[in-house]
């Protein structure tokens, strides 16, 4: 290798690497957290746009006594109001309601076993969730009192938004649709007779895997399920598909006016926990961040300092020698820099391994490295690199070399 | 010519000022082996630096080839030490972690140029002091006259006109500062450089054609 500056700047690292380890893990340390958070919260922020984008319906009408902690659970159980609110809603006139499905949903017990018996109308259910229509469950294109808003959070087409809003034509009293689980565990096939609190119903779709609660409903149609409930013209929800511009101009205050005795909430509030968990692991990102700015910049700072008062000698003698203050300067801000882009590249990759392989253990998540943090982590480690050396850099050029020979 | 006009360095100490040099006025031809004497405390090293550039003096002037020194910016002062000046120091002053022949080359990297071509110069110069067999050893690995001679080729560098030696011979024993002497009275005689030795050793100011006697900042004789 043709010795020069840089030459100098490896070779003293090497020599020196014990100190020089300490302040690197520091910044390599710091950069691997917030990687691995902002990797996290990255896919954490996808999932609950790809669940926003799998309900469709964006307002939901529960009972007073509803919890919504759960958007999937909250009708399940709940407190029953009459099913007479749907024509309520209609004849109310209210812009922006384009379309409404009421369901019902109880817990029953069938062999010992719990299941979730969900009744919903054909012709009123959205064919929301775009498993259900690869299942091939889709009917009639619904017609839209006006355009898709636009979802930041949603990765969804204009495409995809019109194939969504389609809804479920056909649900025959006898028949019902399965989820996965329920197919599994009693082990039914579409055509398979099934029987429901004593009455007999045909299997005409087997609903694919969601990951969600779905998989444990029966679907059946809302009035059959009424009736064996024996709740007839009561219902535990009504999903509503809304217009998002009418939602910001009012809406739901417009619908609690004439729905007084009902809680009436957007699919942003009822996802709210997962939204605020995101928000909170971006602020906890934020402040890591910044503590560890002010830590990896001392603990480099520390470092280079140390690292000057060991080479006083050295400076003024390379002083002595000729060299000018840029010479000096550049040396130490290279190594600076040298040891930013190690702390970056490492941290980084300590990171999105820790958040890889530590993703679905701890955040059932499955996270995919993403190339862009790398370069993040290597601006933000040069820069903590550098805030924290300036200061012992700026005294070694200022080394005089005069006190250096007196020393000896 | 060096030329030294009434050059005072004063110190504050304790509330009290001190000349470390007083008044000082010295003329030293081009060429000449030049040795200044003088108790501990006398100046030696206060001259030696301010014909260095490397001490503002507080009065007085430093011309070389009539160029006065603390008139340059201090990237032109780096520039002419780097260029016109060689300095051999009583520790020697080696860098640790390089090599013999990279402490050698150390002055050529400001200048830039080619690292071969410079890697060349700087065995050259190795080899002229007899270590060319130790061009890759680091310091650690070199005796103490060999890490002298190291540093003297450090100082031939970039070819200066002067050296500048502070006590050279200070760490060896007689047999080595004789070996060293030698070096310097070659570059002074073969190779036309100007030599100005700082030394208390007699046996070193006996090389020297012109004898500055120093006593508490002043020139005596």
């Amino acid at each position: 290798m043709v010795f020069s500056f840089r030459t100098i700047i490896l070779r003293e690292i090497v020599q020196r690497k014990g100190r020089m380890i300490s302040g690197l893990m520091a910044i390599t340390l710091g950069i691997a957290v917030i990687v691995a958070i902002q990797s996290v919260t990255s896919v954490s922020r996808q999932v609950v746009a790809k669940k926003l984008d799998l309900l469709g319906a964006n307002i939901m009408v529960l009972p007073q006594g509803a919890t919504i902690d759960d958007y999937y659970t909250a009708d399940v159980d709940a407190p029953t109001f009459p099913e007479e609110y749907v024509e309520r809603i209609v004849t109310s006139m209210i812009p922006g309601v384009d379309n409404m499905s009421p369901k019902l949903s109880r817990r029953i017990k069938i062999d010992g076993s719990s299941v979730i018996l969900t009744g919903i109308l054909p012709m009123k259910e959205l064919a929301s969730k775009p498993i259900w229509q690869a299942s091939g469950l889709i009917g009639a294109e619904l017609e839209l009192a006006c355009a898709p808003s636009e979802n930041k959070e949603s990765s969804l087409t204009e495409a995809d938004l019109k194939a969504v809003r389609k809804i479920v034509d056909s649900l025959r009293n006898d028949e019902i649709w399965v989820g996965s689980s329920i197919a599994e565990r009693f082990n039914v096939k579409t055509g398979s007779i099934f029987p429901i609190e004593g009455q007999t119903f045909e299997v005409t779709h087997m609903l694919p895997e969601t990951g969600t609660i779905d998989d444990n409903r029966i679907f059946a149609h809302l009035h059959v399920v009424q009736k064996l409930l024996g709740i007839e013209g009561q219902v535990s929800n009504i999903e509503i598909m809304g217009c998002c511009s009418e939602i910001s101009d009012g809406l739901l205050g417009k619908l609690r006016n004439i729905l007084p005795d009902t809680r009436i909430t957007t699919i942003g509030h009822i996802v709210n926990t997962q939204l605020e968990t995101n928000r909170l692991m971006a602020k906890v990102a934020l402040v890591l961040l910044v503590i560890i700015i002010l830590v990896g910049s001392f603990s480099i700072g520390n470092y280079m300092w140390a690292n000057v008062e060991e080479r006083r000698k050295e400076i003024g003698t390379l002083i002595t020698i000729g060299w000018g203050r840029r010479h000096i300067y550049w040396m130490f801000f290279a190594k600076a820099v040298m040891l930013g882009l190690a702390g970056g590249i490492l941290g980084y990759l300590v990171g999105t391994s820790a958040a890889v392989i530590l993703g679905p253990y701890l955040a059932g998540l499955n996270i995919d490295p993403v190339l862009n943090y790398l370069w993040w982590s290597i601006l933000v480690a040069v820069m903590i690199a550098l805030a924290g050396s300036w200061y012992p850099i700026y005294r070694a050029a200022r080394i005089d070399p005069a006190i250096i020979m007196q020393e000896i | 010519m060096i030329d030294i006009r009434k050059l005072t360095k004063t110190y504050t100490r304790s509330q009290q000022q001190v000349h470390a040099l007083y008044d000082v006025s010295i003329k030293i031809e081009a060429g000449s082996f030049a040795a200044v004497t003088g108790p501990s405390g006398s100046g030696k090293t206060t001259l030696l630096l301010s014909l260095g550039g490397l001490i503002q003096p507080s009065k007085g002037a430093v011309n070389f080839n009539g160029q006065n020194l603390y008139s340059l910016s201090p990237s032109q002062l780096a520039s002419f030490r780097n260029r016109t000046i060689g300095f051999v120091l009583q520790t020697f002053n080696l860098v640790p972690y390089l090599t013999a022949v990279e402490n050698v080359m150390l002055p050529m990297l400001p200048l830039g140029g080619n690292g071969a071509d410079l890697k060349k110069q700087a065995v050259n110069l190795l080899d002229r002091l007899g270590l060319s067999d130790r061009k890759d050893f680091f310091p650690r690995e070199l005796s103490i006259g060999q890490q002298q001679r190291v540093a003297i080729a450090r100082a031939l560098a970039n070819e200066p006109d002067v050296i500048l030696a502070d006590e050279p011979t200070g760490n060896l024993d007689p047999a080595l500062a004789e070996e060293i002497l030698d070096v310097l009275e070659d570059l002074n005689k073969n190779r036309s450089k100007t030599v100005i030795l700082v030394t208390h050793s007699p046996q070193a100011s006996a090389r020297a054609g012109i004898v500055l006697k120093l006593r508490e900042g002043m020139l005596v004789s």
